[in-house]
């Protein structure tokens, strides 16, 4: 292959070291006005009276909005379109936006919300999932399941009771992942337009553009033609940028109401507000296993903390759950999961989106079995590790795995068989897997369309130009798309132009999230790619005198033999042949196995598969922690772009790293008797803690790709994605790691010096060397759906005479 | 009080009159006033490194220079990087070797490094961490970005001995 | 963005000039040097003063080849001869950036932190303000009838244990103070400075063994959430403690107790724990209270036994993730 594989400089990449590329705050229009909103102080109230009227006649304000004005609510997700642009009576968190001000700058427009008044009546608080339980009223929601749980889900495939039952070991355990923030180090901002047409555009740091054209369409009543989304370039998205934004909604009615541009830009506290971010869930998982180290069942039950509202909450839900058989053999799975709702910022997805949790949970604990059974962690993993194309418990189907050369290299390169429980005290190796999806395999609003579309633009001049509404957020998908679409036709990346992420200019595409961008996208390329190639093979075969399917297309050049047209050339030929040149591609991901209602979330395409091992230092007299390397090895299928493969991977560590270490996105509540406050304890970039270029270790990155023949058949030349998955296992990767260092479990993120020593302090006194949960709650888990695994005579559905019981309330 | 003042400094090189709002910090001089975008705003308190800028040479935060405090001084932004349609080794390094992804950190790394080779040519890979550690980057975990400055220090180096 | 509020602005040439304006707009005035303290100060509207009184164009604050000049930024401090404690501990401020723009001065005078405190102007508003700023409540300690807010110089507890001494200047006169006699503990009223003074200059004695370590979570950025100053000199050994009080202190016991001892083992260990007793960090910053206080037995150890010659660069590096 002459681009595939081989390192390049990303299209973009020009643009983004001169300061040219244009992201969403550095567009400026004639006439343009400044937006600002004003947030709720408290986190969970209703709105008496607003009282603008000061706010309005401030020299240099045009505009004043609140809840009024925005009757219709929106949500990502259709089953939880809970969200108003401005709130219009009910408050659900610190920062929940309830007003806006259009002024002529910013500074005027901050001024103006202070001369908002608004009488507010607190309502009881709920901080935590503990009080979500303990506190059905009031609800948060009116819509949730039960009280302020917002979403209860069970399943059951086969009978996990009767797996313990025989098995030789049943390992229970508990853990408790934090939550913690995208932290893009680009702020959210927005331009609305009415463009000369009349017609609304709306510019927006978004990863998510097509969704955000529906909401656009929906909330402000206007047809769907008439809306324009175009997605500026990320300064970083990592799933902090997938929902439709309260700010989205508001300053596009605003420019439609004032016939003039308005821009708004969110203040860093603003996007802690905003958050989107990781849930954070606690895990109880019981596993049983064979005295030689095989799974035989999985029972995990998670408790979700979601915030203040959806978002992609009820996915996330399911996340949590769907992927923990992707991995190992797993003949029998149990999931419960609740997902509740507090008055705190909403949670939603952050690179993982929900799998992240139980992973760290499911690789401690093999850890744990390993240990107990005498055995070596990665001989436990390797012997359990899924055949291609298996089908899981879950009616999951994966495609290729590379995970086993993965195990080896990182076994290998680490130096692992003569380190691992051989280090010194303070010193040790800890290993962990993971796995990903490569696209969601349905979309958000169900339908039967192509998830991703891809048209091109193909002339005389030798020029290609690729439309596709897929969203640049730095992870490299223009670069994607013309690598795809360059080998395809032989031709030099440069020669392509891509237009991208531009609901009024590119084919649907749903957007830069679940790592569908490659897989979905690149397989619409070539679709598109294909048909042009078709007909310049036609053409150019008439003049050459040689039947189409001889012609190589390479190096520019269209060619058989010694004859050869330039592909300007051979273009041209086209042009003369077919007419204007022109062709579209696009892609549907096949149909999972699963039939079960559920089964919509956890089915891909095809999955990615990581190892990594981390190697941690632990100061016993102070707990201090120093991971001075990780090894890493990627099971990518086929390497697009090493240089921006390696990007990603080594992208994920560090953030993977970043959440092991120092992450967290927590909330203070002060004392009740004295205030109602319940706060973000850090919003600023200084307090929320992410590693510096001095806290990050050194990594060693491998890719794995799969021997030609081999690769993934669902995806574009067999690539997988690597924007995801790597960042999974290095969590665990570390608590193993220093467990190997200094014998001490701790069993919830993030990882900090003091609980380090705590254990250890526990250790010395003889009790449990650990740190970690110790309780999980009662959970009125409703009767699973029953779905009988492949080989114990499923068919993908539900058992039949399954019917969905009263909810069982009862310890869990 | 003066709702506007002026101000005459040197913004790459060229000679720049400026009329602004007093409380402008030279950031939002810059991206406002000078209408000079590429230089990039995380958190505007200190706290990310994403706006550094040349002053005199030295690297600093804009969001925390007053405008004011900038008459007859020299600025320098990653507009003024490249001579002419030539990107500067950093950026050319940047651009190749993955040290740039979403690429909204970058121009404040670009500045930050290029004031370390202009002092110290053939850094340590230690220097160029400590170096550009009051930069936060999200997307690259730091390792291409400390190759792209040390591949960057070799061509000025090779450039320098022609 | 956040914007600075609007302000107004002068440019004394002249310390004398600056002294006399600070007498002219009384408490409206605040100085300003490198501007990385106060201008996020401002930015959240902790502070709004009417007039900023402009440092950074008065050159005999720079330096005068005998002393520290108060403007001398932290970089030329990192690069000048000053004791090792001063190099340490200006080394770590912040990042690379902020200490080519922020002061010794600057640093010394720091405003004292919490993570109730330094906040949005919104965030606060949320909690109702608190005692330092608009507020009635110390929310770190609700029974408090004094703000609890953080010293948070590095630059500080390190000349304490060099034993340097300020000088300070105002239109009425100047004085020459220790630097402990700079501090007040108090969170609100952290500064013995007079209205109207100037900080102009810092003179550390020569001869002097020392060293600063310092805790935080990250390599760069962070604020101490612990700092561990000693110094040795003919007259014995100085230990001072930053962050942990809302001044830097010299820990009188353990100076009195190792008065005239040799720094073995034994000796380190029993001043790490007269240290760490007197060490009471709160609930108002980064990492557990709890373990910040063990954690300050430790550091007395490093910072002991490298008086005493240990190599302790290994040790420095893993904290510091950084060689000075």
């Amino acid at each position: 292959m002459k681009v595939i594989g081989k390192p390049r400089r990303r299209v973009d990449g020009r643009a983004k070291v001169t300061g040219q590329t244009r992201f969403a705050d550095d567009i400026v229009l004639p006439r343009m006005l400044h937006m600002k909103l004003l947030r709720s102080p408290h986190p969970h109230a209703l709105i008496e009276g607003i009282d603008c009227s000061k706010a309005q006649g401030h020299p240099g304000v045009h505009l004043v909005l609140t809840g009024k004005d925005f009757p219709v609510t929106f949500g990502i997700l259709p089953v939880s379109q809970d969200e108003y642009p401005l709130a219009p009576e009910h408050v659900r968190y610190v920062g929940d936006p309830v007003a806006a001000v259009i002024a002529k700058d910013e500074q005027t427009a901050a001024e103006a919300l202070d001369l908002i008044a608004i009488r507010y009546k607190p309502l009881k608080t709920i901080s935590d999932p503990q009080e979500a339980l303990q506190n059905p009223e009031p609800r948060i929601h009116a819509y949730s399941e039960l009280g302020n749980i917002h979403r209860l889900q069970a399943f059951e495939f086969g009978d996990v009771q009767e797996a313990f039952a025989k098995s030789d070991h049943v390992f229970e355990d508990l853990f408790f992942y934090e939550g913690n923030t995208h932290l893009a180090i680009e702020q959210h901002a927005a331009v609305a337009e009415v463009d000369g047409e009349g017609k609304l555009t709306l510019w927006s740091s978004t990863q998510v553009p097509h969704y955000v054209h529906r909401s656009l369409a929906r909330v402000l009543q206007l047809p769907a033609s008439h809306v324009r989304v175009i997605a500026t370039p990320n300064g970083g998205g990592f799933g902090g940028k997938c929902d439709v934004c309260n700010h989205e909604m508001v300053v596009a009615k605003a420019a439609m109401l004032l016939g003039r541009p308005v821009k708004i830009c969110l203040n860093r506290e603003e996007v802690f507000y905003m958050h989107r971010g990781r849930h954070p869930v606690l895990m109880k998982f019981r596993t049983g296993v064979t005295k030689d180290g095989r799974l035989t069942g999985m029972h995990l039950q998670t408790l979700i903390d979601g915030g203040g509202y959806g978002s992609y909450g009820t996915a996330s839900t399911f996340y949590t759950g769907a992927l923990q058989t992707v991995t190992y053999e797993l003949p029998r799975y149990k999931f419960e999961a609740a997902r509740v709702f507090t008055n705190k910022p909403p949670c939603g997805p952050k690179r993982g989106h929900g799998t992240p949790q139980p992973r760290f949970g499911q690789e401690i604990q093999l850890d744990k079995i390993a240990e107990k059974l005498g055995m070596d962690p990665a001989e436990l993993r390797l012997k359990s590790v899924l055949k291609a194309n298996a089908i899981t418990a879950n009616w999951l189907k994966i495609g290729s795995i590379g995970l086993a050369e993965c195990i080896r290299q990182v076994v290998e390169r680490s130096g692992w068989k003569g380190r691992f429980r051989k280090s010194p005290f303070g010193k040790g190796l800890g290993l962990a897997c993971g796995s990903y999806l490569c696209g969601a395999g349905l979309p958000i609003y169900f339908n039967k369309m192509p998830q991703s579309g891809v048209q091109l633009l193909v002339d005389r001049s030798g020029q290609v130009t690729a439309f596709c509404g897929a969203t640049e957020i730095g992870q490299g998908s223009d670069d994607v798309l013309v690598a795809i679409i360059a080998e395809v036709l032989g031709i030099d990346p440069f020669d392509i132009r891509c237009v991208t992420g531009d609901t009024g200019m590119t084919p649907v595409d749903l957007g830069s999230y679940s790592s569908r961008v490659t897989v979905m996208m690149g397989n619409a390329a070539i679709q598109a790619a294909q048909k042009i190639k078709d007909q310049i093979a036609v053409a150019a075969g008439e003049t050459l005198g040689v039947s189409p399917e001889r012609l190589g297309f390479a190096n520019g050049k269209v060619f058989f033999d010694n004859h050869s047209l330039t592909f300007a050339e051979a273009a041209g030929l086209a042009e003369e042949k077919f007419g204007t040149l022109g062709s579209v591609g696009s892609y549907k991901p096949p149909r999972a196995p699963g039939r079960y209602k559920g089964a919509g979330v956890g089915p891909s395409p095809a999955y990615s598969y990581t190892a990594c091992v981390v190697e941690a230092e632990v100061d016993p007299a102070t707990g201090w922690i120093t991971v001075p390397k990780i090894w890493i090895a990627h099971d990518i299928g086929r390497t697009i772009n090493p240089v921006l493969a390696r990007g990603q991977v080594e992208g994920s560590v560090y953030m993977g790293l970043s959440e092991a270490l120092m992450e967290e996105q927590v909330f203070r509540r002060l004392p009740p008797k004295l205030s109602g406050a319940l706060v973000h304890k850090i919003p600023s970039l200084l307090e929320y803690k992410s590693l510096t270029s001095l806290d990050m270790p050194e990594v060693d990155t491998v890719l794995i790709e799969q021997e030609e023949g081999m690769s993934d058949p669902n995806c574009p030349f067999g690539a997988k994605e690597a924007g995801q998955g790597p960042l999974l296992p290095v969590m665990p990767a570390v608590a193993n790691a220093i467990y190997d260092a200094v014998g001490v479990r701790i069993d919830e993120l993030p990882i900090t010096p003091d609980k380090v020593l705590r254990a250890l302090e526990r250790k010395a006194k003889g009790e449990t060397p650990r740190v970690g949960p110790d309780h999980f709650p009662a959970v009125p888990y409703p009767e699973p759906v029953v779905v009988p695994p492949p080989w114990e005579g499923g068919d993908g559905n539900a058992s039949k005479g399954f019917q969905k019981t009263k909810l069982k309330v009862g310890a869990s | 009080m003066q709702r506007h003042q002026q101000l005459s400094l040197t913004v790459n090189g060229e000679p720049a009159e400026v009329s602004f709002a007093p409380y402008k910090t030279l950031l939002e001089l810059l991206r406002e006033d000078l209408r000079l975008t590429g230089t990039k705003h995380g958190c505007e308190l200190g706290e990310c490194g994403a706006c550094a800028v040349l002053l005199d040479g030295e690297p600093k935060l804009s969001c925390l220079v007053l405008a004011l405090e900038c008459q007859g001084k020299e600025i320098e932004t990653v507009e003024g990087l490249a001579r002419g349609a030539t990107l500067h080794p950093l950026q050319a390094a940047f651009a190749d070797l993955g040290a740039a992804q979403c690429g909204y950190c970058t121009p404040g790394i670009l500045m930050t490094a290029k004031a370390l080779l202009e002092k110290e040519p053939q850094p340590t890979r230690e220097r160029i961490k400590e170096a550009i550690s009051g930069n936060l980057c999200r997307c690259t975990g730091y390792q291409q970005i400390f190759e792209a400055i040390e591949a960057a220090a070799k061509v000025m180096s090779d450039e320098s001995h022609r | 963005m956040m914007r600075l509020p609007w302000f107004e602005y002068r440019a004394p040439n002249s310390v004398a000039e600056a002294a006399r304006i600070l007498d002219g707009e009384g408490a409206d005035a605040m100085l300003i040097a490198g501007g990385t303290d106060l201008l996020p100060n401002m930015k959240r509207r902790q502070m709004a003063p009417k007039v900023l009184v402009s440092l950074s164009g008065i050159e005999e604050l720079r330096s005068n080849g005998k002393s520290y000049g108060a403007g001398m930024t932290l970089t030329q401090i990192v690069n000048s001869n000053a004791p090792a404690a001063l190099r340490q501990a200006a080394h770590q401020v912040a990042t690379v950036h902020l200490r080519n723009m922020g002061t010794l001065g600057g640093n010394l005078c720091l405003d004292t932190r919490c993570n109730y405190y330094n906040q949005n102007y919104e965030w606060r508003k949320a909690i109702d303000f608190c005692l330092k700023k608009d507020g009635d409540i110390c929310w770190v300690a609700t029974a408090s009838k004094r703000c609890v807010a953080m010293s948070s110089t590095d630059c500080a507890p390190a000349l304490l244990a060099l034993g340097a001494r300020l000088k300070l200047v105002s239109s009425k006169g100047e004085r020459e103070i220790a630097v402990e006699d700079f501090y007040n503990n108090d969170g609100i009223e952290y500064l013995k400075r007079r209205p109207g003074e100037i900080l102009t200059e810092v003179q550390i004695p020569k001869d002097v063994n020392s060293t600063y370590w310092k805790l935080r979570r990250r390599g760069a950025f962070d604020f101490p959430v612990l700092g561990v100053a000693a110094a040795l000199s003919k007259d014995g050994v100085r230990i001072a403690l930053g962050a942990v009080a809302s001044r830097p202190f010299l820990v009188e016991k353990a100076n009195t107790f190792l008065l005239n001892r040799t720094l073995t083992d034994e000796v380190i260990d029993e001043a790490a724990g007269l240290v760490a007793s007197r060490a009471k960090p709160m609930d108002n910053a980064d990492l557990d209270l709890y373990w910040r206080k063990g954690v300050a037995a430790e550091f007395t150890r490093y910072a002991l036994r490298e008086l005493r010659g240990d190599d302790m660069r290994e040790t420095r590096l893993r904290i510091a993730r950084q060689v000075l």
